[in-house]
């Protein structure tokens, strides 16, 4: 905020980039926040695909508990943060195949936030009065103040999430479209629904420094929203996905440069915004073609789902 | 907060007529478990429909969006009930209006939700900036956690006020709403109006969870209205079986809680929600391994 004042934004283009780049903390931003983004954007692909938003959300709180938790007992957040996340797809998982709903999984996801959220509270009620400040830090992360092992580290993950999500994104597709013909194919469905429970969480621990538990959640939902509206093909909709990410994250970090207000917020504004145009213009057009028989059957041949 | 209380507390002692009588003879003791018991009949109520309508991830969102309601209303100086109430019924009615689809509106859930807790970074900046350091009371640590010892006599009063109506239209909608939860294309054949009792029932869920989520924490309000409700889901299929048992756990877990965080020190939602949970895993694990 303070920075906003020393280097004002010129309108001149090239400058202004240079500019962004003099400091080596808004460096470290930008790649961590590239890095960041691009495994949201594809593990949010699948996450939309599967109707997981909920466990998305879920696990970017369980976040909460790993971070004060790791706090509290003195080990490094990133192990905290993973720890947490770890069980909390373990503990999703078994509530769900025990539970009487189990292909609705909203309760079982519901109940694990609820524990975690517990959890992170009574480590902050525990632990020193001081570290109540760090509350906000891991609630709305700092993307202003990353250290190069930050980097480091998120890149290596990012670079292992990515490889892992190649090598199982056949069969995990395959997988969420539809359960049941896969299971018959021996497709190992519950595996890779627990692996893909996992890989979420890694994604949210190496991200809720860098965004923190409330934002992630943005970068995962709604540039794969978007991209499920635009294409039914699943290669394009990937890689709309990451672009969007990308696109999100750099303009709200630039904006949160040059304007005095959480990066966070301009993140999400801009993607919320582009959501809402591309589905009011969707709905729009169906709306139209709702209207003239003929080309509304057209449209809908074009994007069975 | 707690901790001050804890240190001049009684200990605890097997006579537990006795233990009754000293936690009541304290005021906030008296009114916490009044509201508790308020709130949690609302919410086991409730939150029965909430399990059965698929509707968990909605609550949830509901009680963020009254965290970003309730800090937008202190950033901006309107009063925080108000501009709570407004936010929440307005993105209840928009949640409503995606309709019964289950996938298209996880999506549509998460996206709003994820443009809400963007706005609450905001409004939070914003408030932290014109009122650093003057200790206002107000925190986000509060709304999101609660306190459930805090609650003032008014809040008691109006608590008791809007949850008589909830609980009143509620159980007047109860059978439509039943069957419309379950069946919504039959129930819509048979005239019953799907549509509308949804949208009403989103709202009377975002009046619950705001006027809760200030008295006692959204962590609180969640818990009391999924965990209860889930483990009523899971023993018994005949739904006015389950809706009583629902509130009465919710009633069971708030009187427990709230003591146990009485002799304990720890905070009383955490207290609730963890007992509400592990019941919760008992439950489920019990009937898996009792199924297989």
């Amino acid at each position: 905020m303070v920075i906003a004042d020393t280097l004002p934004f010129a309108w001149h283009l090239l400058a202004d980039i240079q500019q962004l780049f003099h400091y080596h903390f808004m460096q470290n931003a930008f790649l961590a926040g590239t890095s960041v983004a691009f495994a949201a954007g594809i593990i949010g692909y699948f996450m939309v695909l599967r109707a997981q938003s909920f466990a998305g959300h879920s696990l970017a709180n369980v976040g909460f508990a790993g971070a004060t938790g790791a706090v509290l007992f003195g080990i490094p957040p990133v192990v905290g943060l993973f720890l947490a996340g770890l069980l909390a797809a373990i503990g999703i998982q078994s509530l769900n195949i025990a539970s009487r709903q189990s292909r609705q999984n909203d309760v079982a996801v519901g109940a694990v936030l609820t524990a975690s959220l517990a959890l992170g509270f009574l480590f902050v009620h525990l632990s020193p009065a001081q570290n109540a400040t760090s509350v906000y830090t891991v609630l709305f992360g700092n993307v202003l103040g990353i250290s190069d092992t930050d980097v480091m580290v998120t890149l290596w993950s990012t670079l292992l999430l990515t490889v892992i999500l190649v090598v199982i994104a056949r069969p995990l597709f395959f997988a969420s479209i539809d359960p049941d013909v896969a299971m018959v194919r021996g497709v190992p469905v519950r595996l890779l629904s627990f692996t893909f429970l996992v890989l979420l969480a890694l994604e949210v621990a190496i991200a809720v420094q860098i965004v923190g538990v409330l934002l992630i959640f943005a970068l995962l939902v709604t540039p794969a929203a978007i991209a499920q509206d635009v294409t039914t093909r699943p290669t394009v909709a990937v890689c709309v996905t990451v672009v969007l990410a990308l696109l999100f994250t750099w303009s709200g970090l630039t904006a949160g440069y040059v304007f005095p207000y959480p990066v966070g917020f301009f993140i999400t504004t801009f993607a919320f915004g582009t959501y809402v145009l591309v589905h009011g213009g969707r709905s729009a057009r169906e709306y139209v073609a709702r209207r003239q028989p003929v080309s509304y059957s057209r449209s809908r041949a074009g994007e069975t789902q | 907060m707690n901790l001050l209380i804890a240190d001049v507390l009684p200990p605890f002692t097997p006579n537990l007529w006795q233990d009754i009588q000293v936690i009541l003879r304290y005021d906030f003791m008296r009114q916490a478990l009044l509201a508790g018991t308020i709130l949690s009949i609302v919410a086991g109520l409730m939150g029965y429909f909430v399990v059965l309508r698929h509707q968990a991830f909605a609550g949830e969102s509901l009680s963020d969006v009254a965290f970003t309601g309730a800090l937008g209303g202190a950033a901006l100086g309107i009063n925080p009930f108000l501009s709570l109430i407004g936010t929440t019924v307005v993105v209840a009615l928009a949640m409503g209006g995606l309709g019964e689809r289950l996938r298209g509106r996880d999506v549509a859930i998460g996206t709003v939700l994820a443009w809400v807790l963007g706005l609450g970074v905001l409004f939070l900046s914003l408030f932290t900036a014109h009122t650093s350091g003057t200790g206002t009371g107000f925190s986000g640590v509060t709304v999101l956690f609660g306190n459930i010892l805090g609650t003032s006599p008014e809040q008691v009063r109006s608590i008791a006020i809007t949850s008589g109506l909830t609980i009143l239209v509620l159980l007047l909608i109860a059978r439509p709403l039943f069957f419309a939860s379950l069946d919504p294309d039959v129930a819509a054949a048979r005239g019953v109006p799907v549509r509308s009792l949804g949208l009403g029932f989103m709202v009377l869920l975002a009046i619950t969870i705001s006027q809760a989520t200030l008295a006692v924490g959204a962590l609180l309000v969640f818990a009391l209205l999924l965990l209860p409700a889930a483990i009523a889901y899971q023993t018994t299929s005949r739904p006015f079986v389950a809706l009583a048992l629902s509130a009465a756990l919710a009633v069971l877990f708030t009187w427990l809680g709230i003591v146990l965080g009485f002799y304990t020190g720890y905070p009383s939602s955490v207290c609730i929600s963890l007992l509400a949970f592990v019941s919760y895993a008992v439950i489920v694990g019990g009937s898996s391994v009792r199924g297989s």
